[in-house]
């Protein structure tokens, strides 16, 4: 009964919304993550190659991060709107749109990470015959692994809170709920819509730092052997 | 290609320049909401984030304000805001939506800024008898510059894209030509429009780096350095 009377009061927040168009919400929610996931796992696919290619020398590392922070700065309807005689009011302007973005968080961290791989991890593989795609294979993705999955972390976030952008080519997700709602005043749906987007960063993040966790079990076993160990606790306490 | 050329049709009719509906009121808007956005996001936060740095206190606020400041989406605020009773008031919705966006940049990089100086250049500092305020103004600040400097960058940066957003809640700026293009259904003046935004946006990112190195404390301080070293 009081349901029924905030769908017409137009309250914030509203169960009985919540409950009515719970198909709809569904729906917007399953495209946003489609999107976002699509367009963090290409940004991926493009930025391990361009992040090698920034490592092989300094002639390709100053273009390369100076082009993907150039389109970091573009404000995202107006890096939208340029794809629009490319792609037309398609999702995958939505989705090549957010991977330009994440590119720039991605090569950087990628790139940060390769880096810092100690010299002596890639001598002993050298040493052991490893050749050069072995090495990056076995040896050097692995051991940048936790930088890398710092950059996905990121772009992730900043893509679930993007993609309500794509809502001006009618591919936002929950973007279009919070587009529809108001143009109509519809409060609630704004309100749920908003609050489902920060629900689904807050979780994709959380869920990413498990999945970095189980990816990387080495660096649980050093802290749980430093636990352990009663001289290395007073050294870390000092 | 036929959307290039008409998006250069598009800005070469005078027609569309003019005009409250023109490229020049619509700019106009954009330098006005960004302008005093970061001016006033500026004056919010760098007096904390510096206080903050200075005491050496507040780090987990400071880092995590970045972290909610990039989960939130800014089309959702805008549009929030715009539903409240604040919607009446014209720009108010946009102005605090900015002002919301930039504060974040400016504080984490200032106050890492702040707490990333050399401890023991602040220790020598102290042991030759400064004070706390001319540690701070002397040695921290100067130090500190370059990341207040990548703070308020990306802060710009930040402010023009969320006020070229604040046209989809229908609010002036730039974007509007965007949207209305859209509405239109007229690609050409979506790709002008985005055009623009995408100038002013590297316009301001380069007025930023370069008036960054122009008043780069320490850059004086090395030529003063040599030029003693030549006399």
């Amino acid at each position: 009964m009081a349901g029924q009377s905030c769908l017409v009061a137009n309250d914030w927040v509203c169960g009985e919304y919540v409950r009515s168009r719970s198909q709809e919400l569904i729906d917007a929610t399953v495209e946003h993550i489609g999107i976002t996931a699509a367009s963090v796992l290409i940004g991926l696919a493009v930025a391990l190659p361009l992040a090698l290619l920034a490592r092989s020398g300094r002639r390709f590392a100053g273009p390369v991060l100076g082009l993907t922070t150039a389109l970091y700065s573009l404000p995202s309807l107006a890096m939208f709107s340029l794809l629009l005689p490319v792609f037309g009011l398609s999702v995958a302007l939505v989705v090549t749109g957010l991977v330009l973005y994440s590119l720039t968080v991605l090569v950087r961290n990628i790139l940060a990470g390769l880096e810092a791989v100690p010299d002596d991890a890639r001598e002993a593989a050298r040493g052991m015959g490893y050749g050069p795609w072995r090495l990056l294979w076995e040896v050097e993705l692995p051991l940048a692994l936790p930088a890398l999955m710092a950059g996905v972390r990121i772009a992730t976030v900043s893509t679930v809170a993007l993609t309500t952008v794509g809502a001006i080519v009618d591919y936002g997700g929950l973007g279009g709920l919070i587009m529809s709602g108001l143009r109509t005043d519809f409060k609630a749906q704004v309100l749920t819509a908003s609050v489902l987007c920060v629900l689904l960063a807050v979780v994709a993040d959380l869920l990413l730092l498990a999945l970095q966790r189980w990816l990387t079990p080495w660096t649980r076993i050093r802290r749980g052997r430093a636990r352990r160990t009663p001289v290395e606790k007073v050294a870390q306490a000092v | 290609m036929n959307a290039i050329s008409g998006a250069y049709d598009w800005l070469s009719t005078s027609d569309n320049w003019q005009g409250e509906k023109g490229v020049w009121n619509r700019l106009g808007e954009h330098l006005y909401f960004s302008g005093t956005c970061l001016l006033v996001a500026c004056l919010i936060a760098l007096p904390i984030a510096l206080y903050l740095g200075h005491i050496g206190k507040g780090g987990a606020l400071a880092i995590n304000i970045s972290n909610v400041g990039r989960a939130v989406p800014t089309l959702a605020v805008l549009v929030l805001l715009s539903l409240t009773p604040l919607g009446t008031y014209e720009d108010v919705p946009t102005l605090i939506a900015l002002v919301l966006f930039a504060v974040p940049p400016l504080l984490t990089n200032a106050y890492l800024g702040m707490r990333e100086v050399d401890r023991s250049v602040v220790e020598a500092a102290r042991g030759m008898g400064m004070s706390g305020r001319q540690v701070f103004v002397r040695v921290e600040l100067p130090l500190a510059y370059p990341l207040i400097m990548t703070g308020l960058r990306s802060a710009a940066v930040q402010v023009v894209a969320t006020a070229t957003l604040a046209a989809m809640a229908g609010e002036g700026g730039l974007g509007r030509i965007i949207t209305a293009g859209f509405n239109l259904r007229d690609t050409p003046q979506v790709v002008a429009g985005a055009f623009l935004v995408a100038v002013l946006a590297l316009c301001v990112e380069a007025v930023l780096v370069a008036g960054g190195r122009l008043f780069d404390p320490m850059r004086r301080r090395t030529q003063s350095l040599s030029l003693n070293g030549g006399s």
